[in-house]
């Protein structure tokens, strides 16, 4: 089942469920989230699938459709299938993009399915019944508090931003707007794209270029972790310490040791997908209402709690 | 003797532009460089700069013999991602047995050259033996080594044991005489490749197969073994870029070596090599990738232009370096 999740589609999916259709009292929920091409999204795929798993015994009434897409356009595609050939009753979506996205799960509401969408929303109100996301502003927020506690006396540092989004300027404004006033100095700002490789270039120019760092905001664990193998390959020991995010298993087990590089995490928890379906489940099996907005917090990782925040299992 | 049988152009007293294009391209970058930012000359940088081109750089010499004998190869982003995977995950299970030393690194070296020229042997196959096109065949085995590593990792990312990873990351951080390994092992890669593509025998047969395959065969050059060659011979420079690359970070995930193939094959052309076959340039092809790491680096360490556009920068040179060669073909 493990590999079933990366390599078929919706439609490979869709072609074994007519089993299903047959009977009628089961609900179908299909679940459309992006493939797992890098860390954050690998960790969402992981907790979708146990909870598809813990579901699919918990409710022998409800069966579930995941389906991984690696572009917009076959995002779409699985959606289409979902409501074609497997008459969903609900769909949990965590779009790849808000706008292509819009119109498809539209379609959805339409023809009378529960929609629930996480983490990216859509570009028309009003589609989605219920809302499970993370706390962007709050992400930058957090970091950018911590970073001001951490350095009193103000500093230089930079930042590694993520692909251009709009997830992505909501955290650089909202670290910008936490910062301000504290004697920190942003000296260098460029994008790493969420990618270990580039990250680890990015902050070798950024080495080369500034001659004090005293701490990086990385943004996000994968680009901590090029950007640590920078700073120890030039031998540098200006930079006090590197702040990401996310909360990647290797980065909290860091924070749990207590290294003084990685002293601490703000969580943005991929496991979020897996409390859209539970809601989703909830609210198709039961009268409990469970349409809203579900906002997770995002939550600073410390020595102290960094134990809670640790999943051995998960990929990421 | 080798650019008489293959080439167009004029005999000149002066070199023709797309010979000089790219090299002034570089030498401006270069001055540019230097003019905005004091470190940018500093050893520390270069050495950056170079290392780190090493990879698309070795895989762009390979690539520079598969385009002249008239093919292409688009798997070689997810080749290299997924020998990489392959080597992490043999060099993590042999560990216990071996323990950390030097047997666990060359046993991960020689997984990553067999991998490799497996790989491109795979694609080569394909393409002359089941007679599929180049770009349907590369683009199907580059899905396919992608969803490998994916899976491999299980979505996530592998990662090299930790004290293995310490043991072997001088191979891309240490070097000697001050010079990086990833830059000593270009160097020979383009030697070599230069050596082969102008002087050899094998270097004729890639040109005149893709030049004109009917009369290469008949003029008793086996096209389809050369072709094979081309293809096996990129795959094991995958497996050597990937030898290179797995110390740097000590992971692979999917997002490893995502566009390599696109900026490999850029540096081709931006080099002189034509897309279409039948005339290729190694050296060429080396100031190619220099061209397009410099562009990234010199974004890097000024905020002059805003970094979406770095993307723009390094397509409006692509497109520039191809309009130089046209021209240069038509006044021959």
């Amino acid at each position: 089942m493990t590999y079933m999740r990366t390599i078929l589609t919706g439609a490979a999916l869709a072609a074994l469920g007519t089993a299903a259709m047959a009977q009628d009292e089961t609900k179908v929920i299909g679940v459309s989230i992006p493939a797992a091409t890098h860390g954050w999204a690998g960790g969402m795929n992981f907790h979708a699938q146990a909870a598809v798993e813990r579901l699919e015994e918990v409710y022998p009434q409800l069966d579930f459709v995941l389906s991984t897409a690696s572009d917009p356009a076959q995002q779409v595609n699985d959606i289409e299938d979902m409501l074609a050939t497997r008459d969903i009753s609900a769909l949990v979506v965590l779009p790849f993009e808000s706008e292509p996205l819009t119109a498809p799960v539209q379609a959805v509401s339409e023809a009378g399915a529960w929609v629930t969408v996480v983490d990216r929303g859509l570009a028309v109100e009003g589609i989605d019944d219920l809302y499970v996301a993370g706390d962007n502003p709050g992400f930058g927020r957090v970091a950018g508090e911590y970073m001001a506690e951490k350095m009193p006396d103000g500093g230089n540092i930079v930042v590694l931003r993520g692909i251009p989004t709009t997830i992505d300027n909501e955290r650089v404004e909202g670290f910008q707007a936490a910062i301000e006033g504290s004697g920190i100095e942003i000296i260098g700002m460029e994008h790493g794209n969420w990618n270990r490789d580039e990250s680890f270039n990015v902050m070798q120019d950024f080495l080369s270029r500034h001659e004090q760092i005293d701490a990086v905001w990385a943004s996000d664990d994968d680009m901590a972790v090029g950007v640590l193998a920078a700073i120890d390959a030039a031998g540098r020991d200006d930079v006090q310490f590197v702040l990401g995010g996310a909360g990647m298993k290797e980065m909290v087990k860091r924070v749990m040791d207590g290294d003084a590089m990685i002293p601490a995490d703000v969580t943005y928890p991929p496991s979020m997908i897996a409390t859209a379906i539970e809601m989703t489940a909830v609210g198709m099996t039961s009268t409990t209402p469970v349409s809203g907005t579900f906002t997770i917090g995002s939550v600073l990782i410390t020595p102290e709690n960094a134990e809670q925040f640790y999943y051995p299992d998960s990929p990421f | 003797m080798a650019n008489q049988t293959v080439t167009t152009a004029p005999r000149r007293s002066l070199p023709s532009m797309s010979v000089l294009g790219p090299i002034i391209a570089l030498v401006l970058l270069v001055i540019m460089g230097a003019l905005m930012n004091p470190n940018f000359l500093g050893a520390a940088n270069i050495t950056n700069v170079l290392a780190r081109s090493a990879f698309i750089g070795i895989i762009a010499v390979g690539m520079t013999f598969v385009i002249t004998a008239g093919g292409l190869d688009l798997s070689v982003g997810s080749m290299a991602a997924f020998v990489a995977a392959l080597m992490i995950l043999v060099m993590n299970a042999a560990l216990p047995s071996l323990g950390v030393g030097v047997p666990v690194v060359l046993l991960g070296m020689l997984t990553a050259l067999v991998a490799g020229l497996l790989a491109g042997l795979l694609n080569g196959f394909l393409i002359t033996t089941v007679r599929i096109e180049a770009f349907i065949v590369t683009l199907g085995t580059m899905g396919i080594y992608r969803s490998l590593v994916t899976w491999l990792a299980d979505g996530g990312t592998l990662s090299l044991n930790f004290d293995l990873r310490t043991f072997y990351r001088p191979v891309y951080f240490d070097g000697i005489f001050g010079i990086a390994w990833p830059i000593i092992v270009f160097a020979l890669v383009v030697i070599i490749g230069e050596i082969l593509m102008s002087k050899a025998r094998f270097g004729r047969r890639c040109a005149a197969t893709g030049s004109n395959e009917q009369v290469a065969h008949y003029s008793n050059v086996d096209v389809n073994r050369t072709r094979l060659l081309t293809y096996a011979m990129l795959g094991m420079l995958v497996g050597v870029a990937t030898i290179m690359y797995v110390p740097r970070l000590g992971s692979a995930s999917a997002s490893t070596g995502v566009l390599w193939e696109l900026e490999a094959i850029a540096a081709v052309i931006i080099g002189g090599t034509v897309l279409k076959g039948g005339f290729g340039r190694v050296w060429g092809t080396v100031i190619g990738v220099l061209i397009l790491s410099l562009i990234d680096n010199i974004l890097n360490l000024t905020d002059l232009v805003s970094p979406y556009l770095n993307g723009a920068i390094q397509g409006i040179i692509i497109i520039l370096a191809v309009i130089l060669q046209r021209e240069a073909k038509a006044k021959g």
